[in-house]
């Protein structure tokens, strides 16, 4: 079991919660978690990261485990406190603009 | 008994105003989307309880919203509300907009002018305008910037380019202007379902007149000083172009300086400036009933974008240009420093006409007599990007 924290503005379009937890079946990386909320949740399809690129919008930032993950390769495996449920993945507004 | 619903939208949310045909007391709904810009609200012709909202964010990019019911509840197309999510491929992906580079389409031109002249690639960034079939209520086009025109044909659940604008050959020479290159004005000709106008700030006019395949410049009579040859055949900043739906080849438009006029859909264009007191600025829209009745907000300056002298100022002309008068009863005369923006101008069906406009300050004023006397409907909303109206009965 995964926990993710979604940014405010993304919890109002998911109708979620603050917490949210996904089943992710092998590798747990930045794509296995994204794609598994994506799945769940395809309305947030393109605000996390771009429809065609796949890659992070800028003003996004993942961390985990009081680390910045956010410049890390999408296939690289997350900590194990977050693969374990342990810690969850946070998806933050970068703070720009005040 | 008549009804008018005023779809606002501004920097942090959109707002629904809505009041019966005198247009004096006014319900206020919103904000809706919360936080988000709010860039455009419309309303369909052909169904007038379906709303197209296009809601955007530096953060989270762009997300189209729709209402089947007047604006009391909103959805993104394709994904219900209130439906359990299941794991799976999207039904749908309403906030999809990828530019077309098919070989099918000939691979439409992937740069553009950037600020300082270098080429640079198309980047959507986010949607503009939105607006909905005369005939469809699930046929609706998107304007978008970078600059490109879209079509959805299932309520805004797919996107798809109509990729012959960009295609047309002169896109290496449009550039954007301060608010970035946006395509921001789409007319739908409700003559000739095969005519559109549309216009880019800063390339210009453009009309096609089979269905969207082919489009040509229209910008002839134009004349601009910020780019090297000011007669150029597209490189001009037009900030918005109005349509009286009796007159479909008349156009009027509000150039970045210069308030036009086109008798011919475009072909050609004549300067209406007159007796402005200045003749910058963003809106433009003609009285619902007097096709030769149009009205302009005059901004100092493309370096000052407040109404000149501290006043706020509607103008009018009644002989289709040139010859304007200033309104002013009901309106701030000292100590105002507001701009209305492009989208920011709507009028209704009623007799007699209403006008109605947004600012920056976040006030939405509206006049029920054609623009002799104005009110504000509210004072204090976020700063308004756009305001469209709808006449029910």
């Amino acid at each position: 079991m995964i926990r993710v924290i979604l940014p405010q503005h993304l919890r109002t379009l998911a109708h979620a919660g603050s917490e949210l937890t996904l089943e992710v079946e092998g590798p747990v990386t930045q794509r296995s978690v994204l794609d598994a909320l994506e799945a769940r949740y395809p309305m947030l399809r393109g605000t996390i990261r771009d429809h065609v690129t796949q890659q992070r919008r800028p003003f996004l930032r993942f961390f985990a485990c009081e680390e910045d993950l956010s410049h890390e390769p999408p296939d690289a495996p997350l900590p194990d406190a977050v693969a374990s449920g342990k810690e969850p993945l946070l998806i933050i507004g970068a703070i720009a603009g005040g | 008994m008549s009804k008018v619903r005023v779809l606002v939208g501004t920097r942090k949310g959109a707002f629904v105003l809505t009041s019966d045909g005198k247009r004096e007391k006014w319900e206020v709904s919103g904000p809706h989307f919360a936080g988000w810009e709010m860039y455009h609200v419309k309303g369909s012709p052909a169904d007038p309880n379906r709303l197209y909202a296009s809601q955007s964010s530096g953060w989270f990019g762009q997300i189209i919203q729709r209402s089947d019911d007047g604006g009391k509840t909103w959805h993104q197309p394709g994904t219900p509300p209130g439906e359990s999510p299941a794991p799976g491929p999207p039904r749908a992906e309403s906030n999809k907009f990828v530019y077309d580079t098919s070989d099918e389409s000939g691979k439409p031109l992937t740069t553009h002018q950037w600020y300082d002249g270098t080429q640079h690639p198309w980047e959507f960034k986010r949607v503009w305008h939105l607006e909905p079939s005369l005939t469809d209520p699930d046929t609706v086009y998107a304007g978008v910037e970078d600059a490109a025109l879209f079509r959805s044909t299932d309520g805004g659940q797919n996107w798809k380019e109509l990729s012959g604008l960009r295609g047309h050959g002169t896109g290496p020479k449009w550039q954007p202007g301060a608010g970035g290159m946006c395509l921001h004005t789409i007319i739908l000709d409700p003559g000739n379902p095969q005519r559109i106008y549309i216009a880019i700030s800063a390339a210009g006019a453009f009309r096609t007149d089979d269905g969207g395949k082919t489009w040509k410049p229209i910008n002839h009579g134009l004349h601009s000083q910020y780019i090297p040859d000011p007669h150029a055949e597209v490189g001009h900043c037009v900030h918005h172009v109005a349509m009286n739906p009796s007159r479909p080849g008349v156009l009027f438009m509000q150039k970045h300086w210069d308030v036009m006029r086109s008798n011919d859909a475009g072909d050609s264009w004549q300067e209406i400036s007159g007796n402005l007191p200045t003749d910058f600025g963003f809106v433009i829209d003609v009285h619902a009933h007097e096709p030769e009745t149009i009205y302009v907000v005059p901004i100092k300056s493309d370096s000052e974008h407040f109404v000149p002298d501290g006043k706020l100022r509607v103008y009018r002309s009644r002989t289709g240009g040139n010859e304007w008068e200033a309104l002013t009863n009901g309106l701030p005369q000292s100590n105002c420093y507001v701009n209305v923006l492009r989208d920011a101008m709507a009028v209704d069906s009623l007799d007699k006409c209403g006008v109605y406009f947004g600012t920056s300050g976040g006030q939405v004023y509206a006049s029920a007599d054609a623009g002799d006397s104005w009110a504000p409907i509210v004072r204090d909303l976020p700063a308004v990007l756009s305001v469209e109206v709808q006449t029910l009965s």
